[in-house]
Formats: structure tokens, C-alpha cells, sequence
């Protein structure tokens, strides 16, 4: 079995996630990264977008995806915290509400709302 | 029915309405503090890996930030103080005001300035009616807050934090809200959010003497710390609402189920009384029959001579 690292996804009001993966794709700041077990102790900005997690569950291994508004990324002792404002599962998103959104957000030149709808447009893409 | 009689039934109906609706209200009360502390959990995890993530930083970094550093003498200091909008909840507001002007007092002493933000209609009530001036106040989402409410008490604060001290900026920033410690315990608290001081934070995410490793940050210590912090106090802020909201509930709770005591006090002995009068109309009328029936006989027993 493939070395694993913890992964905890928490929302400013909740717990969204939690579970041993393999490997978590997130972009930062400065550009997408890649934590995989045994990485260094990192902490980083995150950028609104998808972040993707490879899990490896008993049952087999599975990708979730995660649509992130903001927040931070930090790794220490193979325990890795996403901790964001905003954070749903690419699962939970309704794609055609999103897409409505973003229309309506687009009519209203209303940026910030336009972002969030674009973030979860594009976790759903990944999904 | 007599007079007095009627007087007594009277206060125990509206006693009995009272008793009523006081006894809706506590359980309301009581529901909603379940729904709050649940909420009061559900924002720990948030809380705790901010803290750590922030103590990371300031411990793994030697970087200077005005949040974190103090200043060498402070002339100004905010506090933000979370009352209530609505009474019936006891000395719960008043509680919480009278621990702000203890903390006021004592950074006055301490040749500070004091800047007042104020969360809760009760406070605002407070301080206008002694016209103190209040930097800004917010109202209308202390039973059910939400974190967008946090984020907006946050903004003025932290923006008052990062200006500089001479252009009406501050230097620290304190926080009074009562602490939700049981359902029967609240306590009105003082904390002080920023400068950030490590060991207490460290406390509160109960990572106290752990060895925090190297981070690697990234862009840079300094980016993440700027983008870290202000995340931290709108958190601590939410956290500091949502308690006091369990808060609130819990003192209402207790404060009408004193009143619902207290009414069934008052129509037992309201009852009580409404019988005394009863029977002494009972006892006055037979003492006026017989009185009346024997005055009747004398008269009778009088002619018959």
C-alpha cells in the first residue's frame, strides 16, 4: 500500500472532508503544488479554485474535488490542513445553478459573485 | 361574587397568560441553545487549525508584522464589546457592559486611548444614553450570526489595526463577550486579540509546548502572515459571537424559567387569597341570615306579648 498523509478540510462553519490520501493538487499564490507523503512542512495561500485530492480508502482509490474560496494549505508531520472561508465538495455543487449564477453574476457586473460562480463551475469541470 | 373577590380573579387570570407566555419563551430558549452550541462546535475545527497555522508562523518566522509585534507605547486601543438586541435574558447584557467598563477603566489607567466598537442593541442603547461615542456598532444578527457577520464586524477592526497609530489607527484590540462555559455558567470575558499574544494562543488551540516544525512558506512568511491574520480575527470574532449567542439563550432560558417559578408563585398565593374571600363572603352572608332571622324572631316574639 502506497504511504498515505491525513488530510483535513475544514470551512469557517464546518467540517468538510476528512481522510488519508495519496496525493492533494492545490494552487497557491504562486502556482498549482502537489503534497504528496513525507513532503516537507509547507504553508502556503490558496487561490479560489478546484483542489484536488487522490484518496486510497480500503475500497480503492477515488479523486475528490473540492471547490476552495480562499484559504490556506499547511503540511506538517503527514497531516495536511486545507483551512478556507468557503470550501464544498465538486459533489455538492448544483452545475446548472452555478452556471445560472454566473450569467446572472455577468448581467450585474457583480465580480466577486462572478468568481465564486467560476470556482465552482470549474471544480464541477474537474469532477 | 364580591367585590374583592372579583378583584383576585382577575390577577389570576393575567398571571396565569403571563405564566403562559413565559413558559413558550424559555422553551424556545432552550431549543435554540442546542442549536447554537452545535454551531460553536461546528466552527472549532476552523478555529484551531487557523491558530496553529498562525503560531506556526510567528514562532517559525522571524518576520516583523504590526500584528504581532507591540507597540513600545500604546496610546490607543480598541474594544469590541457583544451585547444583545433583545432584553429578558437577566443581567446577561448588563453583565457584559459593566466587564467592558472595567476593561475601559483599566487601559484608561494605563494612559490608553479607548476606541468603542459595539455589537447588540443593548449596548448601543447603553452608551448613547450616557452619550459616549462609539466608533460602530452593528445590531439585528446577535441571536443567529453568521460568519458574513463576523467578517463584517471584522473589517473596520482590522483596517483600525493595520492604519497607523497617528492617523486614528490602534495599537491593540480587545474583545468582551460572555463565554458559554455550561448551560448554567456564563461568565463575561476580556480577551485581547491583537498584538497576538503567542503562549495564549497556543493555549487555545491546545498545542501548548508542542515543537512546531521548519515550514516551508510559501510565497513568504510575511505574504502569509498578511493573509493569515486578519483571517484570525474575523474567526475569533465569529467564535466570540456564536458563544455569545449560546450565551444569551442560556440567560433567557434561566430568566423565564424563574419567571414561570415566580407566576406560579404568585397565582398559588393569589388563589389562596381569592379562597380566604371567598369564604369570609360565605361566612358574612350566613352571619346576615342568621343575624337577620333572629332579629325577625325577637320582632315576632316582641308583638306577641
Amino acid at each position: 500500500m502506497a504511504a498515505e498523509l491525513h488530510v483535513e478540510l475544514v470551512a469557517a462553519d464546518r467540517k468538510v472532508w476528512s481522510g488519508e490520501a495519496t496525493l492533494v493538487v492545490a494552487r497557491t499564490a504562486s502556482g498549482d503544488i502537489g503534497v504528496m507523503p513525507g513532503h516537507q512542512p509547507l504553508l502556503g495561500v490558496l487561490e479560489s479554485g478546484p483542489v484536488t485530492i487522490r484518496t486510497s480508502s480500503p475500497e480503492g482509490a477515488g479523486t475528490v474535488v473540492v471547490a476552495v474560496h480562499g484559504g490556506f494549505i499547511s503540511f506538517a508531520d503527514n497531516k495536511l490542513s486545507l483551512v478556507a472561508e468557503i470550501a464544498e465538495l465538486a459533489d455538492e455543487i448544483d452545475a446548472q445553478r452555478a452556471e445560472r449564477a454566473l450569467e446572472r453574476a455577468k448581467s450585474d457586473s457583480d465580480a466577486a459573485a462572478e468568481r465564486r460562480a467560476d470556482v465552482r463551475l470549474r471544480a464541477v469541470a474537474v469532477r | 361574587m364580591g367585590a374583592q373577590l372579583r378583584v383576585y380573579k382577575r390577577r389570576i387570570k393575567s398571571v396565569t397568560a403571563t405564566k403562559k407566555i413565559t413558559k413558550a419563551m424559555e422553551m424556545i430558549a432552550a431549543s435554540r441553545i442546542v442549536k447554537a452550541q452545535r454551531q460553536v462546535v461546528a466552527s472549532t475545527p476552523y478555529a484551531t487549525e487557523l491558530t496553529r497555522a498562525v503560531t506556526a508562523v510567528a514562532t517559525g518566522s522571524n518576520t516583523k508584522h504590526p500584528l504581532t509585534t507591540e507597540a513600545e507605547t500604546p496610546v490607543r486601543a480598541a474594544v469590541l464589546l457583544v451585547t444583545s438586541d433583545r432584553g429578558l435574558a437577566g443581567g446577561y447584557s448588563a453583565n457584559a457592559i459593566k466587564a467592558a467598563e472595567q476593561l475601559n477603566e483599566r487601559l484608561r489607567s494605563e494612559g490608553k486611548e479607548v476606541d468603542s466598537y459595539i455589537v447588540g442593541r443593548k449596548g448601543v442603547s447603553y452608551y448613547n444614553f450616557r452619550e459616549r461615542k462609539v466608533v460602530e456598532s452593528w445590531s439585528g444578527f446577535t441571536d443567529n450570526p453568521t460568519y458574513a457577520d463576523a467578517k463584517k464586524v471584522a473589517a473596520p477592526l482590522i483596517a483600525a489595526v493595520q492604519q497607523d497609530t497617528a492617523e486614528g489607527g490602534v495599537d491593540e484590540l480587545h474583545i468582551v463577550f460572555t463565554e458559554f462555559i455550561s448551560m448554567l455558567t456564563q461568565t463575561p470575558v476580556q480577551n485581547r486579540l491583537l498584538p497576538l499574544s503567542l503562549e495564549a494562543a497556543a493555549e487555545d488551540s491546545g498545542t501548548k509546548g508542542e515543537i512546531l516544525p521548519l515550514f516551508d512558506f510559501e510565497p513568504s512568511a510575511e505574504d502569509v502572515l498578511d493573509a493569515l491574520l486578519p483571517r484570525y480575527v474575523e474567526s475569533r470574532i465569529y467564535n466570540a459571537l456564536l458563544q455569545a449567542a449560546a450565551s444569551k439563550h442560556a440567560a433567557t432560558r434561566r430568566a423565564m424559567k424563574s419567571a414561570t417559578d415566580n407566576a406560579g408563585e404568585l397565582i398559588k398565593s393569589l388563589s389562596r387569597l381569592a379562597n380566604a374571600a371567598r369564604q369570609a363572603e360565605i361566612t358574612q352572608e350566613i352571619s346576615e341570615i342568621v343575624g337577620g332571622a333572629s332579629a325577625l324572631a325577637d320582632a315576632t316574639a316582641g308583638s306577641d306579648k
